[in-house]
């Protein structure tokens, strides 16, 4: 198990390696830093100026390495446009996002993994089709515009919710409704799969053979078995929920990472954009191993080779 | 000896878009305390339903019927699935075809044994890890404690079938149905595990199904037998009776299959029975067997043929004379 969370955690880190190389890269040659720094009535002159202040004329691997070795030291620069250490700038919106991270994915596995579960009981009956069409409706309705539909129902027909901020919980009902209603589907739809294969199995006739309670023989012996493959797309769907903040907190006006994203791009905020995508690039890192983790802890077959 | 089990006129039907399969229609059986009962029939001829259809695990969709299916004095057909778990794994316990996938592969060994003993009995987990390790080492694994702790997927198929007779044992049953425990295993061990679970039998006195599609399982650890095809008994008797002198044209086809050291020529064909098994789809008439039997006559077409009982425990199901099949068996004995 050590050896193996440790290959995992390796794996990881070249991962990110490799991530923030990308995002690096590729932000920096999608336009000219030094032009959009500069503003707008800014001379050639003034560019040039701009271009050797912050380093922009030496090569892009140079540039890379010297961020990285700032970065690794947890210095990410200066946001332009905030004009604060970007570094504090993630410490106040992070917290936002994973909140809400976590609060939808609660609300997805707690509705999802139930209904996921029930269905396979009943194939092909009515909760069974019923699941389906709810998992379907939620997979295609548009984030954006369930969120701007709970608004209009619980923010102008009935005032019970905040429209937007995130000041107190009740900021956070809508955002996680919104955002776990669009993991739910996968998640529902994997462990309906996954219990009717478990449950088809022989180890699950020879659990009811041992004359085990129909309880036990679903959640202990079923369940186990069929979450295994569920865990993995539920680390997927973590990582969605974080791209996916970037709507979502501006439909509702979290402060959280996603608006910073949104903003960050508006004004072109060069250090502010590239903290914010590799930090929800590390956080769909850390949720997939986290799940690899959880996977092998589940499947001895995994732990013990 | 006390009867353990009787089971009187079973059916079992599957209903399916083409229409009901009658997978077992109408088997007559007893099993007593201490006894081995050997049911032999090919593939699909409904001898695992028929086990199925006695623990009540058959799919949700089959429907099973019976005059009479009476186990330790208790009418199994009467009771709810709630008191029949009770019995099963319990009183009555089963080993499966398929020790490779017949264990949970997310449980240890050790729990598996051991859940079964604390669903029946009011045990401390300590009593039930000793009983374990008991059985264990009884099925003969060696390092019995230490295997508590393995995976199934650690354990090679042979070692994983002893577990799983150990797990049949655990509660100390009245009753051991074996559905072709040996038919996934190499051959050297088939021979292990027949013994095994013949001397296991024996010690404990327990009444046995042995269900297989193997004559020579049958001839080795079976005391009665019952031949079965297309859903029905076609022949019944003690293995010794049924082996010397087959009365059922089916039986003697099947025991003509195999080659004998020493009497079957060198170079001259296997024995095989010509025709295939007719569908099970919907009603039929007449003798399931004619279209396949070198005895068949017109009489056999029309109306289903019932057991001919010759002594207490020997039955065949065919339109012809006692004395007519003893000569064919006989003669087929000869050629």
């Amino acid at each position: 198990m050590l050896i193996y969370t440790i290959k995992r955690a390796l794996l990881a880190t070249l991962v990110a390696l490799t991530v923030s190389m990308l995002t690096f890269g590729l932000l920096h040659l999608s336009s000219d830093p030094a032009v959009a720094l500069a503003g707008e009535d800014a001379t050639e002159e003034d560019i040039q100026m701009v271009r050797v202040d912050y380093g922009f004329d030496k090569p892009l691997p140079v540039q890379y390495l010297a961020w990285l070795t700032k970065a690794l030291q947890g210095d990410l620069g200066t946001s332009f446009y905030f004009n604060i250490p970007v570094s504090k700038l993630l410490q106040q919106r992070l917290p936002v996002t994973l909140t809400l991270g976590a609060c939808s994915l609660v609300f997805a596995i707690l509705s999802a993994v139930p209904l996921g579960v029930l269905a396979a009981m009943r194939p092909n009956t009515k909760l069974d089709r019923f699941c389906l069409t709810l998992a379907v409706s939620a997979q295609a309705m548009p984030a954006f515009w369930f969120g701007l539909m709970l608004i209009v129902v619980f923010c102008l027909w009935f005032p019970l919710l905040p429209v937007s901020g995130s000041d107190t919980w009740q900021h956070f009902v809508m955002p996680t409704i919104v955002v776990g209603t669009n993991a739910m589907p996968a998640i529902m739809r994997l462990t309906r799969t996954g219990m009717l294969d478990v449950l088809a199995t022989d180890y699950i006739r020879t659990a009811r053979a041992k004359g085990l309670r129909p309880k036990t023989v679903l959640l202990k012996h079923a369940l186990r078995n069929a979450v295994i493959p569920v865990i993995a797309v539920i680390g997927v769907q973590a990582g969605y929920m974080m791209g996916g903040s970037v709507i979502i907190e501006t439909v509702f006006g979290l402060n959280g990472l996603g608006l910073l994203a949104y903003e960050s791009i508006m004004y072109f905020d060069l250090a502010c954009m590239e903290a914010v995508v590799l930090l929800l690039c590390f956080v769909f890192i850390i949720t997939t191993f986290a799940a690899d983790i959880m996977n092998a802890w589940l499947d001895p077959r995994i732990r013990i080779g | 000896m006390t009867v353990l089990l009787e089971v009187e006129n079973l059916t079992v039907d599957i209903p399916l878009a083409a229409g009901d399969l009658h997978a077992v229609r109408g088997v007559d059986f007893t099993v007593k305390k201490g006894e081995t009962l050997g049911i032999v029939g090919e593939s699909g001829c409904g001898k695992s339903i028929t086990s199925f259809a006695i623990m009540n695990l058959l799919p949700q969709s089959a429907v099973r019927n019976s005059r009479r299916l009476v186990f330790d004095g208790q009418a199994l057909d009467e009771l709810s699935e709630e008191q029949l778990s009770d019995i099963r794994g319990n009183k009555m316990s089963m080993i499966f075809q398929e020790p490779m996938t017949s264990l949970n592969p997310s449980y240890t060994i050790g729990e598996q044994l051991i859940e079964t003993l604390l669903r029946h009995r009011k045990a401390a987990r300590r009593e039930a890890v000793e009983r374990a390790v008991f059985l264990l080492e009884k099925v003969g694994i060696t390092a019995a404690a230490s295997r508590l702790k393995q995976y199934p997927h650690q354990l090679s198929g042979g070692l994983r079938q002893r577990v799983m007779i150990a797990m049949a044992l655990m509660c100390g049953p009245e009753m051991i149905i074996a559905d072709e425990p040996t038919t996934a295993l190499d051959v050297t061990i088939q021979a292990q595990i027949l013994n095994l679970l013949a001397g296991i039998q024996s010690e404990f006195q327990m009444g046995q199904i042995l269900i297989t599609h193997d004559l020579g399982v049958i001839a080795s650890v079976a005391h009665r037998v019952a031949v079965m095809y297309a859903g029905q008994f076609v022949e019944t008797g003690s293995v010794a009776e049924v082996f010397e002198t087959p009365m059922h044209p089916y039986t003697q086809g099947l025991l003509a299959c195999i080659p004998i050291p020493g009497k079957t020529k060198r170079g001259s064909f296997l024995g095989s029975i010509p025709g295939k098994v007719p569908t099970l789809i919907g009603d039929q008439t007449g003798c399931s067997f004619a279209n396949r039997c070198a005895y068949v006559k017109e009489a056999c077409l029309l109306k289903n043929v019932p057991m001919n009982s010759i002594g207490s425990v020997r039955s065949y199901r065919c339109i012809l004379s006692s004395e007519v099949c003893y000569q064919n068996a006989r003669e087929a004995a000869c050629s």
